[in-house]
């Protein structure tokens, strides 16, 4: 998918907002800053929505994949803003 | 009482209510925003002089129902000592509506709360053939129904893109509504970006994690809204305004544009359906150049 390897990764298909966020946030937490979190997530809402509030955060997001079944996968920075 | 008293009351915010000699009592309001000075002086007089209770309006008013007539001048003494002042009825520019806007929301584009202030202060009261309402909504989420008015009034902001601070993430492209944002290459650094396609939401530079999509923001403004009897969209005639000059001279223009050719009892857009769009966008377009 990617050069970068993740250092860990969440899945936020199976929830709707606000938890797409609370359940990324979750996981970034147990991150040290400039590790990377992988997040898999619907397209629509919650495309729109998660990656501008981790952005809100601090966290910088590198890579953004369309998986061509309604579903992104992005990577995220810790702390990377 | 005479039909002219009736009316001096109506035009000074007090409304007649079908009980003999009570009056509802509009509170003038700015941009949907009381202080806890005001809303402690609106909660005494609804206490004193009316029956304990105050009704939202649909336009961020607050009205003060069942104020006896033979109060009216002393409510309006106590409004005056926290500057307080009645809302308008009656044709004229009615109550200025606005979102919270930029300086809360983090979607907003514009200072709503400010430019409500500014349209408060240079037409507030204004005598017009009918009715005139005048809405401001942050951005395009629309939350204060910008199209609803017969001048509506919307952030928006043209972006810009610096390709030397982009990381070529590609979720610019995937945000876009209207896919004004193609071709995302990396290896070739480049990107496409079609403005004439572009709606000026300003998502692809609230989401950019390296900020290389900046914006610019400006208004939008939209002409001949009504959502009463007849209901109709208010329509985009000019490009988004930049300067807040300019929105200043197109409410003006608009403003003498209906005093002069509307018919009493006429709203806006019937006034533009009768004389013709055509010659109202050739004066905005003259304003402005």
């Amino acid at each position: 998918m990617s050069e970068i390897k993740a250092d860990d990764f969440v899945d936020i298909t199976d929830v709707v907002c606000p938890i797409t966020f609370v359940k990324a946030k979750i996981a970034i937490e147990e991150l040290e800053d400039g590790q990377i979190l992988e997040i898999k997530m619907n397209e629509g809402e919650p495309l729109m929505n998660v990656p501008r509030s981790l952005k809100e955060e601090g966290h910088k997001v590198t890579s953004v994949t369309n998986n061509q079944d309604g579903t992104f996968t992005i990577l995220v920075e810790k702390g990377g803003i | 009482m005479g039909q002219a008293d009736l009316k001096e009351l109506k035009k000074g915010g007090f409304m007649r209510q079908i009980q003999k000699d009570r009056f509802s009592l509009r509170v003038g309001i700015v941009g949907g925003q009381i202080t806890s000075e005001e809303l402690k002086k609106i909660y005494e007089i609804s206490v004193k002089y009316g029956n304990g209770y105050v009704h939202l309006t649909s336009r961020q008013g607050v009205e003060i129902p069942f104020i006896k007539l033979e109060d009216v001048d002393a409510v309006k003494k106590e409004l005056e000592e926290v500057g307080m002042h009645p809302g308008t009825c009656g044709p004229r520019l009615r109550t200025i509506t606005a979102c919270q806007g930029m300086t809360i929301c983090s979607s907003g584009l514009i200072d709503t709360t400010q430019l409500a202030k500014d349209f408060d202060e240079r037409y507030r009261g204004r005598e017009l053939p009918h009715k005139f309402k005048l809405g401001i909504t942050g951005c395009r989420n629309n939350c204060l129904k910008a199209e609803e008015n017969d001048l509506g009034v919307k952030g928006g902001t043209l972006p810009s893109w610096n390709s030397s601070a982009c990381s070529f993430c590609g979720l610019c492209k995937e945000i876009c509504p209207t896919k004004a944002i193609t071709k995302i290459d990396k290896t070739e650094k480049q990107l496409i970006f079609e403005e004439d396609k572009c709606i000026y939401c300003g998502k692809c530079v609230k989401i950019c994690p390296t900020s290389a999509w900046e914006g610019r923001n400006g208004f939008l403004l939209s002409f001949g809204g009504t959502f009463g009897n007849r209901i109709s969209f208010g329509k985009q005639l000019l490009p988004i305004l930049f300067e807040k000059e300019q929105v200043f001279t197109v409410v003006e223009t608009t403003l003498q544009f209906f005093k002069d050719n509307g018919k009493a009892g006429e709203r806006f857009g019937v006034t533009l359906d009768r004389v013709g769009w055509d010659l109202f966008e050739e004066k905005l377009q003259g304003a402005i150049r």
